[in-house]
């Protein structure tokens, strides 16, 4: 790697599946163990939200030697101090996770930020391989464990796919004495947020595979694989209608539009 | 006579050399941090810490014993005569011949080293402690001979000069060792600073028959957590390292080194010399830690342990198991050092190996090391019908059922308990959900802010009942429940009994409150856990219990404070540090050739490794176990 590249991870509060209680959320943290193998130097780490929350300090339990909370109350908008943080930061790769695992959890966060910023988004990263001449390589996480090697030009947001290496141990003591720099920035309430109505999530239903495998190697990629949709297919040299009309196609398949 | 004034003024000289090398190694161990000790309570209690704790261990090898209470004593005693006689010339002939008759006695205990000597076991350290004898032998021929004249033996003046120049070189030689040595850095050293250590030792309360096991708490929030350096340990520490004579007692026992892992606890305390007094561990004429070469590691006393002291690996190796403590002449504390640096690997670099942070970060996020949902804890007792304490408030006695529920193979010890409890109508609540682990692994792994959280709440959920007694199934629960809440300044266990099932068990069985069948099966040995005997010292409920139902117990030759761990301790299976054997394997092996076809054992950890042994090997069961099935069936009238 060459050096000064400026990565700027972007963590939230994650919730454990079995107690509920909050904790160092997965993909966040693999966002942050990429960043500090990126350049553990000029890595900022920056989560937008309470500023007391003890989670916090797992973070910095990696080697952290200071977060940046952008503070936001509890009905607050990640999204406005984030794209003003980013804009006036020097940051030239930020690393999210997929979705959160807790609030919204929408997993727009990434996109809309690229949006706002126009920078281009890298879904589900599994590793950066390089980063020179204001260029990345990146790989990226599909399915059965194939990868995907694309070149992004920098400044470029990437989501951290729970492929890539899992975040280092969080060890209490540097935690515990990590630098909290909280930016004096004013908290943005989320209007739309206001308006509904919250529930518990219940477990989607799942589509029944129907194992037709014939050999025990089937079987064994039938339980293995994650699911996919079977009949994808690359389109490359088709016009942009014939690309529309297949995408068209697919949702109408899917009954995503009906 | 021309030389007369040889002898008495070499004495003289090297008596002031071990005096400078005293006050020289007095500032290394004061390096390490400050501890509060009661200086002359300990250095009155000295002698009697010395001749009866010490010399109570020391006598488990008779040989030994016998052999130090003659050389020791005798040179001791001969020490402080030469004093008076030649050093201060006092010419009694009583006190001369008192002088002679600790000689002789020191001579024959130095020929049993000696011979000793000649065929070492391996455990024993070698390089200068070979030449230990002899010099043992050159010092008490040497002062006989230039006693005979002040004795009235031999005329004064007899062999002339040449004589006396003889013996001026042999009392250089032997008092270099015998003096010299002791401070600068010798095989005498043990004397030196086993006499102090006894006096200044970290757990006082060990003498006089005690027993002190809990760990200390860690500081938590400071600068630094746990020992990096030689000198974050407390000075005592540093003392009681320097206090080890190297008889690898406790390598003849540590379980880890037998299983080929790299753990030596008697290479440990003398890499923590090295750490301390600075150097390299070139010296070291002992065992190495199994697969890894003598001779590279380097120590100074501010620098990182970790970083070419000692390897992490060999900390990791650690089952906790504490029998190397128990079989310590010196009573040196191997485990509460290993801890220590555990601490620091942990809580500063966050470098637990293997399954350790993920164990850590479960225990964190769910109050269990196995990160089950934390609602699911009394699912084990859906059909037990027992009461919660939520509801009851109070209860004659709270089960403690620790993380054993949610294991299935464990749940069928709690269900047998429960079972002989109903049988001996026990007014019995568990705390259900609000149960949390115990914290005993988070504690062993290094992360005692894990460990003083769930204390903290455990103790607070616990002051909200009333309870008389707490019962536990877990050895590891029961200790840290016994020894280690104590520290966190909590009423909620004052004035409760806190017993393991055994214990329980046996009250019930000799109030007659159970009625059990006689045990019509085959041999049946037991294996003691470590955090229920050497740590808690109960060896003898489980082996009533057992005789209550007519089994005479097959003891394995490891038994009883001299246990062989099972490896389950100290969050080993979770580091899993490799080696060339399994610890329970060899444990198994203990088992087997006793010929028993069953071992009963009292702890869930200990079922899960010895189950964990291939087939065919003896059936593995707790006491609650075998006690249910053979619960005498009520008639009904």
């Amino acid at each position: 790697m060459p050096p000064k590249v400026n990565v700027v991870s972007l963590v939230s509060v994650g919730r454990h599946p079995q107690s509920g209680r909050s904790r160092r959320a997965e993909q966040d943290g693999r966002a942050v163990e990429l960043g500090l193998k990126l350049s553990k130097k000029s890595l900022t780490v920056v989560h937008a939200g309470d500023s007391q929350e003890p989670v916090l300090r797992q973070y910095a339990g990696m080697g952290l030697d200071s977060l940046t909370v952008l503070p936001q109350a509890a009905d607050g908008d990640a999204l406005p101090v984030l794209v003003e943080f980013l804009k006036n930061s020097k940051a030239q790769v930020v690393l999210t996770g997929v979705r959160a695992e807790s609030g919204e959890s929408s997993g727009m966060l990434p996109y809309l930020l690229a949006e706002q910023l126009g920078w281009p988004l890298v879904p589900r990263v599994a590793e950066i391989l390089t980063i020179k001449e204001g260029a990345a390589e990146v790989l990226l996480a599909l399915p059965r464990g194939q990868r995907r090697s694309v070149i992004v030009s920098l400044p470029f947001i990437a989501t951290v796919d729970n492929a890539a290496a899992e975040a280092r141990q969080t060890a209490f003591g540097p935690g515990l004495r990590a630098d909290l720099k909280v930016l004096n920035v004013e908290s943005v309430t989320d209007d739309a947020m206001a308006t509904w109505q919250i529930s518990a999530a219940k477990p989607r239903p799942k589509r029944l595979k129907v194992v037709k495998a014939k050999t025990a190697a089937d079987r064994m990629k039938a339980a293995t694989a994650k699911p996919v949709g079977g009949g994808g297919k690359v389109m490359k040299n088709e016009t942009a209608a014939e690309k529309a009309q297949a995408i068209f196609d697919l949702l109408l398949e899917e009954k995503v539009v009906r | 006579m021309i030389l007369d004034w040889l002898p008495p003024t070499l004495i003289g000289v090297l008596l002031v050399l071990a005096g400078i090398g005293a006050i020289r190694r007095m500032n290394l161990w004061r390096a390490g941090q400050a501890e509060k000790v009661d200086f002359l309570a300990g250095l009155f209690a000295m002698p009697k810490r010395y001749l009866h704790d010490l010399h109570h261990v020391v006598e488990r090898d008779k040989y030994m014993s016998r052999t130090h209470v003659a050389t020791g004593g005798g040179f001791v005693l001969a020490m402080v005569l030469v004093v008076f006689v030649h050093l201060f010339g006092v010419k009694n002939e009583i006190l001369a011949w008192a002088l002679l008759a600790a000689l002789v006695l020191m001579f024959c205990g130095a020929l049993f080293v000696y011979k000793r000597r000649m065929n070492p076991p391996s455990r024993l350290s070698k390089g200068p402690w070979m030449r230990l004898p002899k010099s043992l032998l050159t010092f008490s021929i040497t002062f006989f001979v230039l006693t005979l004249p002040a004795a009235g033996i031999l005329p004064e003046g007899t062999g002339g000069w040449i004589l006396t120049l003889v013996l001026s070189v042999l009392i250089l030689m032997s008092l270099s060792e015998m003096l010299f040595g002791m401070t600068w850095g010798g095989p005498m050293k043990h004397a030196f600073a086993g006499a102090l250590h006894l006096a200044f030792h970290r757990r006082p309360e060990r003498f006089g028959g005690g027993r002190s096991t809990g760990l200390k708490p860690a500081a938590l929030g400071e600068a630094s957590h746990g020992v990096a350096k030689p000198t974050d340990f407390k000075w005592n520490q540093l003392l009681g390292f320097d206090a080890c004579v190297q008889c690898g007692r406790c390598e003849a026992v540590c379980p880890a080194f037998a299983a080929g892992q790299p753990l030596n606890p008697k290479k440990l305390i003398q890499d923590m010399v090295v750490g301390f007094a600075g150097g390299t561990d070139k010296k070291y004429a002992g065992s190495a830690y199994p697969g890894v070469e003598v001779g590279n590691a380097k120590g100074a006393p501010d620098q990182i342990i970790t970083n070419g002291l000692i390897s992490s690996d060999t900390l990791w190796s650690c089952t906790t198991c504490r029998a190397c403590v128990e079989e310590c002449p010196m009573m040196i504390e191997h485990v509460d050092a290993i801890v220590d640096m555990r601490r620091f690997l942990t809580l500063e670099k966050g470098e637990t190996p293997n399954k350790g942070a993920q164990v850590l970060e479960n225990i964190i996020a769910t109050d269990n090391p196995n990160g089950y949902s934390p609602a699911s804890r009394t699912h084990w007792a859906a059909d037990q019908n027992l009461n919660l304490m939520k509801d009851v408030k109070q209860a004659d006695v709270l089960f403690w059922v620790s993380d054993g529920a949610f294991d299935m193979r464990s749940q069928r010890i709690l269900r047998a308990f429960v079972k002989l409890m109903k049988a001996a109508n026990i007014d019995v609540a568990i705390l259900g959900d609000e149960e949390l682990d115990s914290g005993d692994v988070a504690r062993r792994l290094g992360d005692d802010a894990a460990f003083q959280s769930l204390a903290k709440r455990n103790l607070a959920t616990l002051s909200k009942y009333s309870f008389k007694t707490i019962v536990t199934t877990d050895p590891h629960a029961f200790h840290c429940l016994k020894n280690e809440y104590g520290d966190f300044g909590s009423d909620a266990l004052k004035g409760v009994e806190v017993l393991h099932h055994t214990t329980f068990l046996n009250r019930l069985v000799k109030e007659e409150r159970l009625q059990l069948d006689t045990f019509k099966g085959g041999k049946v040995t037991y294996h003691d856990p470590c955090y229920l005997g050497r740590y808690n010292g109960e060896y003898e409920a489980p082996r009533e219990l057992l005789a209550s139902l007519g089994i005479d117990v097959a003891e394995m030759e490891r038994s009883g404070y001299r246990s062989r761990c099972c490896g389950g301790g100290g969050g080993a299976p979770i580091t899993d540090i490799p080696g060339e054997r399994r610890i329970a394997d060899m444990r198994m092996e203990d088992v087997v050739s006793t010929g028993a076809e069953m071992v009963a054992v009292g702890c869930q950890q200990c079922t899960a490794m010895l189950e964990g042994v291939v087939e065919p090997r003896p059936v593995v069961k707790d006491i609650a176990e075998i006690l249910v099935s053979q619960l005498a069936e009520e008639v009904n009238s």
